[in-house]
């Protein structure tokens, strides 16, 4: 996830800065099965599910922090009857609302509601520009053609719209496409997210990775089309670090720009943070979540610099990248704390990355659809 | 499709629907918020921004802060769009 800011200050006394901003996962449950899905593997079951009165107390909690934004997501935050309650809540609470979904549940009628009660932007999963493919993809028949629809329903009731595209090697030939689906849409901005692998998408990485050739490729379509739709379509651009020489920063650094919930009510610095198994994470049922944010050891650990083996130690990027990305690190190299291969500094950052790339060149396998259990 | 919003001295500037120009009390700080976009503007951003209300053109706007300021027109009108243009063409502004 991107985020832009300039420096602010602080909002307690404390010497943490508070988070900008809170993804609220409020459901594993998801009708797509996207083999690249960035919850955990081992996803929570909706008996675990936080009520309505504990998430409303977290708004009060993140607004009384300082926080600015909320972002309702998942799982398939829509499969909440009570999201309407929550939207309103976080919106009359001052909080700047984002929705984050595949959108194949809503209807007309429930987006108009939640236009109504202050929602602030909505952001649309999609697959892929082609409807075979992109519901193969997500391994939903008809998901493509009802996401068209309701993004349609989403301007008609005045709300802004992003396009969230996951791109990888089986939809990227698509991607001028998906900027022109965009762009009749009527979306505000176009996320052009290359997967990122970990959880799901590190057992399907063999299917999704691109080549060097695909992906800067697609660097200088996104580029040309930059310039050319100045002032009409922002377009974000992820690109996977395994082709990279330097991590990119994730999540802003850990515990220093987001604080997530989990389903189930346990914080974690980044979704995908319960992928390492030494972390010890708490949950909002025994703590508040302003102590979380300054005392959790899941956040300590890797807060600031302080954690860094060398070569990061002394790296005079160790305050740009922030260690970059620890799951990865972890998915990697079995160890938490070692560089991110995506360095080329990291000692196995060739055999790796010569790995990838050499999956890239071959026939890709199968999927491994997400499931719950 | 939509197209470029060109600022000008015509132009009525406002925040789009999915950008919140928004004091946090808690924080103390003005703030334009957009989906995973935060920006902190500086004073003089802030007192123009407060003006972008849809109703004041950009001749308005500068003709208060000509006023306030006791500075040359020209010179405030070049900055005053420079900034704002920016802020359009990064959707964070509509005219």
């Amino acid at each position: 996830m991107t985020m832009t800011t300039t420096k602010t200050k602080p909002a307690s006394a404390s010497q943490v800065e508070a988070p900008l901003a809170v993804l609220a996962e409020l459901s594993h449950r998801c009708p797509l099965q996207c083999p690249y899905c960035s919850n955990p593997v081992q996803l929570e079951r909706s008996s675990n599910e936080l009520d309505t009165q504990t998430w409303c107390r977290l708004i009060d909690e993140a607004v009384a922090m300082g926080v600015h934004q909320i972002h309702f997501s998942g799982g398939e935050p829509t499969v909440r009857k009570d999201l309407e309650d929550l939207v309103k809540y976080a919106s009359d609470a001052g909080l700047y609302t984002n929705l984050i979904t595949s959108a194949v549940l809503l209807s007309k009628e429930r987006v108009e509601k939640l236009a109504e009660l202050g929602m602030n932007h909505i952001q649309i999963s999609f697959q892929d520009s082609e409807a075979a493919n992109a519901d193969r993809i997500g391994n939903f028949k008809g998901g493509h053609q009802k996401k068209i629809e309701v993004a349609g329903f989403v301007r008609q009731a005045g709300l802004p719209l992003t396009v969230n595209a996951v791109m990888h090697r089986q939809n990227l030939h698509h991607l001028e496409d998906v900027i022109e689906m965009s762009v009749a849409l009527d979306a505000e901005r176009l996320e052009v997210a290359q997967v990122q692998y970990y959880g799901w998408a590190l057992k399907n990485r063999a299917a999704f990775i691109p080549t060097y050739e695909q992906l800067s490729w697609a660097t200088e379509v996104v580029e040309k089309a930059r310039k050319r739709l100045k002032g009409v379509l922002v377009i974000d651009y992820v690109v996977p670090d395994y082709y990279a020489r330097r991590p990119k920063v994730c999540m802003g650094g850990w515990g220093r720009r987001f604080i997530n919930i989990n389903p189930a009510g346990v914080v974690l610095p980044c979704h995908a943070a319960e992928s390492i198994p030494s972390l010890k994470f708490d949950s909002v049922k025994d703590r508040s979540l302003a102590w979380i944010w300054e005392n959790s050891e899941a956040f300590l650990k890797f807060r600031g610099t302080d954690w860094m083996p060398e070569p990061c130690r002394s790296c005079d990027r160790r305050e740009i990248d922030w260690g970059g990305c620890r799951c990865q690190a972890f998915a990697l190299t079995g160890d938490e704390f070692a560089t991110d291969p995506a360095c080329e500094l990291s000692p196995h950052h060739e055999e790796i990355f010569g790995m990838a790339s050499l999956e890239a060149q071959q026939e890709p396998p199968p999927f491994v659809y997400r499931k719950i259990g | 499709m939509a197209a470029r919003a060109v600022i000008e001295g015509a132009s009525v500037p406002a925040f789009p629907r999915h950008v919140k120009f928004h004091f946090n009390k808690q924080r103390e700080q003005w703030v334009i918020l957009a989906p995973e976009r935060l920006l902190v503007p500086d004073e003089t951003s802030i007192e123009i921004l407060k003006m972008c209300d849809g109703k004041t053109s950009v001749d308005g706007i500068v003709g208060r802060l000509v006023e306030k300021y006791n500075a040359p027109h020209d010179v405030i009108l070049s900055d005053v769009i420079r900034m704002l243009q920016d802020l359009a063409d990064k959707g964070f502004l509509a005219a």
